[in-house]
């Protein structure tokens, strides 16, 4: 019956609009970067092309990557700034290293040891989450971003004040705002604002990697379920969310949980990489850090966010024998890269150019005119 | 940057006219017809005189069954400024009720305090069988009550399909866990609630665009999108704002098929606001008019459509000026809302509709 009306809709006008099976090209796009990239850093590695300097990062990389993922789900999913990822990052990375060094004598596998340590981050940091989200998740925008830096802030500003050591028995012993007396440097587990000391470092880069597998293989999963679609609903449009009877709170709570949870996993994925680690590497910078990668990426796509991580973390090694103008390229590529993605006009100009030059011309056609005007278009 | 301006404003969000109440007129419809319709003198007689969810005003087939939707001296004040007041309404199980008046007389003001986006300052509302004080709007969907928005709220960057998926949100059973991980459970679901939207995009023979971004849709398919999405969180009173909107002749003469298919098939109750005088005089069995946030009749389609002052006063009026404007600049009119408000000066804008 209305099929007559449809035939009045141009299909022409519909194109580029077209997004199915977009969940599949976004995870194949997303594991192909994964993989290419190991591939490539291990052959680097092994012929030497990869200087020992950059391969020390080949852990952080894959720890941002992860970062950036799952700060996507709140900020590209969930649609709310949050300046405070490093925090959930922190309590990850500390609760790690408390649970390694315990396990230590008992398991001396050093994977199954990963595993739990990681198993109770994402436990601690989603406590975490879910703690802060309650009160805050009913602020909107700009508040919730403030809320969230200074919760960031407040967890590490705990890790400043927390001692944990081992006494003779090999048992853990916390202590709260003072040092541990008696026992020796060999056996202080974190002590306060130097942080942890001592820990065996076990993170290797396939771990490392596992782990940017898995978050991905969690947030794109989310995305595509129930639970995805009842956050970026909300997220589209809270009024209509309500109307369907989406409870708003729930879903922007469960989102941030997530989050923090899979933030706090990578967290102590970094904390297994260094032999000491103070609370001050998770400062606000670190947030920023992490929400610059999402942005860069464009915000809500994953394997963008995934390319900004790598990219900004060879960065700043790249660019060491710059030394002093390090910092000043650095935010000048920033500064390019942002005006280069978000200006309409530069878009589309690079936009034609690319169509011009692409490979695989025919397949991004689709796509890539159109996502930038239909954005404009819903603003 | 749009997001962030459009939670700013979160307090006029539902103000879609915008429109004050300065610029409106009075009105006054002397004639007495007979029948169920309330023709007043003046809006204060009119509350006197009115029959309370009176069961004359349900159409034959629901009569004796509990009315889906009983509203008794419902009000709203913003500050000091009554937009709705003593609005009264008995709307049968299986009914298609129309709301009508001129811009800003308080239309959407009253689907929103159905629908709890704003609390009712004044009067109870009784949703099959219970009150709905203290309810959400969450509260009120999951009781049965659905609507669709006069400026249209789709889940722009989900897919058409995803945008029915998600109102089924509530029948689709998996955990986190299971979507997460992308359980045989969560397969299961998911082949199962696909299939369960296709069934709701082919009522409207919108299948082929399952995949389409619905922000990128025509108006009018994003408004039968809106209703499906509606309908498919399973309600038993269904509230339309506006449906025929930025639609043309054609597609609101199959819109109107669509309503009445809707209700045989589901056995539900429509309300609906709506300026086009076609769609609400050929489907809707009861109306009520609305102006200045007060009641000024009730009736069935010909009831209102017969008394010859409200022809010439009101619909007669805003049929020529709408169609005008059709012709003219369908844009302007849309965002104008098409009905022009209230009947102000050229008398020959009536004539010139017949
Ligand atoms: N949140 C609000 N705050 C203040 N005034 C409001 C608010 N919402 C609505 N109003 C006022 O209430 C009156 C009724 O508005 P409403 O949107 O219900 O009219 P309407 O009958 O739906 O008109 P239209 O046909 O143009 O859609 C208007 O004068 C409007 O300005
Ligand atoms: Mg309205």
């Amino acid at each position: 019956m209305a099929e007559r009306i449809l035939k009045s809709v141009s299909v022409r006008a519909l194109k580029g609009a077209k997004r199915g099976g977009q969940y599949r090209k976004e995870a194949m796009i997303a594991y192909g970067i994964l993989i290419a990239g190991y591939i490539l850093l291990q052959l680097g590695a092994a012929t030497g092309i990869i200087g020992r300097n950059l391969q020390g990062q080949f852990v952080p990389i894959c720890v941002y990557m992860a970062l950036a993922i799952s700060l996507n789900l709140v900020v590209g999913i969930s649609g709310e700034l949050s300046l405070g990822h490093a925090g959930f990052m922190a309590a990850g990375a500390f609760t790690g290293v408390v649970v390694t060094r315990v396990l230590e004598k008992s398991l001396s596998f050093a994977p199954a040891r990963l595993i739990i340590a990681l198993i109770a981050a994402a436990l601690v940091a989603a406590l975490a989450g879910f703690i802060i989200g309650i009160p805050i998740l009913g602020l909107r925008g700009d508040y919730l971003a403030i809320v969230t830096l200074a919760f960031g802030e407040i967890i590490r500003n705990f890790m400043n004040v927390i001692y944990f050591g081992l006494n003779e028995k090999g048992h853990l012993v916390f202590s709260f705002n003072h040092a541990i007396d008696g026992i020796e440097d060999a056996n202080r587990v974190i002590t306060g604002p130097i942080g942890a000391t001592g820990t065996t470092q076990i993170a290797t880069f396939t771990g490392a990697m596992l782990l940017t597998a898995f978050t991905l293989f969690v947030v794109l999963n989310i995305k595509n379920s129930k639970q995805g679609r009842a956050i970026m609903a909300i997220r589209d449009n809270r009024i209509a969310g309500e109307s369907i009877g989406l409870d708003v709170k729930k879903y922007k709570l469960m989102a941030f949980v997530v989050s923090a949870a899979l933030a706090g996993m990578a967290g102590c994925m970094f904390g297994q990489n260094y032999s000491t680690l103070a609370p001050v590497k998770f400062n606000f910078n670190t947030s920023v850090l992490i929400l610059v990668f999402v942005v860069l990426g464009g915000i809500g796509n994953i394997w963008g966010s995934m390319i900004a991580a790598a990219l900004l973390t060879i960065l700043p090694e790249a660019l060491r024998q710059f030394s002093d103008y390090r910092m000043l390229t650095y935010a000048v590529v920033l500064i390019v890269v942002m005006i280069c993605t978000y200006n309409p006009a530069i878009k589309a100009r690079i936009g034609a150019v690319w169509s011009k030059i692409n490979p695989f011309r025919k397949r991004s056609k689709d796509n890539s005119g159109s996502s930038g005007k239909k954005g404009k278009e819903a603003a | 940057m749009a997001d962030n301006k459009e939670k700013e404003n979160a307090v006029y969000e539902y103000s879609d006219s915008g429109h004050g109440y300065e610029n409106r007129q009075e009105i006054y419809y002397n004639d007495n017809v007979g029948g169920r319709a309330v023709f007043v003198d003046s809006k204060e007689q009119y509350e006197a005189d009115e029959p309370y969810n009176d069961e004359v005003y349900l159409p034959e087939k629901d009569r004796g069954k509990a009315p889906i939707l009983q509203v008794n001296g419902l009000g709203i004040d913003f500050g000091g400024l009554t937009a709705v007041d003593n609005f009264n309404l008995t709307l049968g199980r299986t009914e298609i009720g129309g709301l009508i008046g001129p811009n800003g007389a308080g239309k959407t003001t009253i689907f929103n305090m159905l629908t709890k986006v704003y609390e009712p300052t004044r009067g109870d509302i009784i949703f099959d069988g219970k009150s709905t004080k203290g309810m959400s709007t969450v509260d009120i969907n999951k009781a049965g009550m659905a609507r669709t928005f006069q400026n249209i709220r789709l889940f722009d960057k989900l897919t058409v399909e995803e945008n029915i998926k998600v109102a089924l949100h509530h029948t689709t059973n998996y955990g986190l866990i299971d979507g997460m991980l992308h359980t045989p459970k969560y397969r299961h679901e998911e082949f199962r609630i696909r299939k369960e939207a296709m069934k709701y995009l082919k009522i409207f023979g919108m299948t082929k665009t399952a995949d389409y971004r619905a922000g990128s849709l025509p108006y009018g398919a994003q408004r039968r999108l809106e209703i499906m999405r509606a309908l498919a969180t399973k309600p038993k009173l269904l509230l339309l704002d506006e449906p025929a909107a930025g639609m043309n002749p054609s597609e609101t003469a199959e819109l109107m098929d669509t309503i009445k298919e809707i209700r045989d098939r589901f056995q539900i109750a429509v309300f609906l606001i709506e300026h086009d005088m076609s769609l609400v005089m050929g489907i809707c069995e009861g109306i009520v008019v609305l102006n200045y946030g007060r009641t000024i009749a009730k009736g069935s389609a010909s009831e209102i459509q017969s008394n010859p002052k409200v022809i010439e006063a009101y619909l007669g009026k805003s049929r020529g000026k709408m169609e005008e404007e059709k012709h003219e600049n369908l844009e302007e009119a849309l965002s104008k809302g098409r009905l022009a408000s209230a009947p102000s000066g050229k008398p020959d804008a009536g004539k010139e509709a017949e």
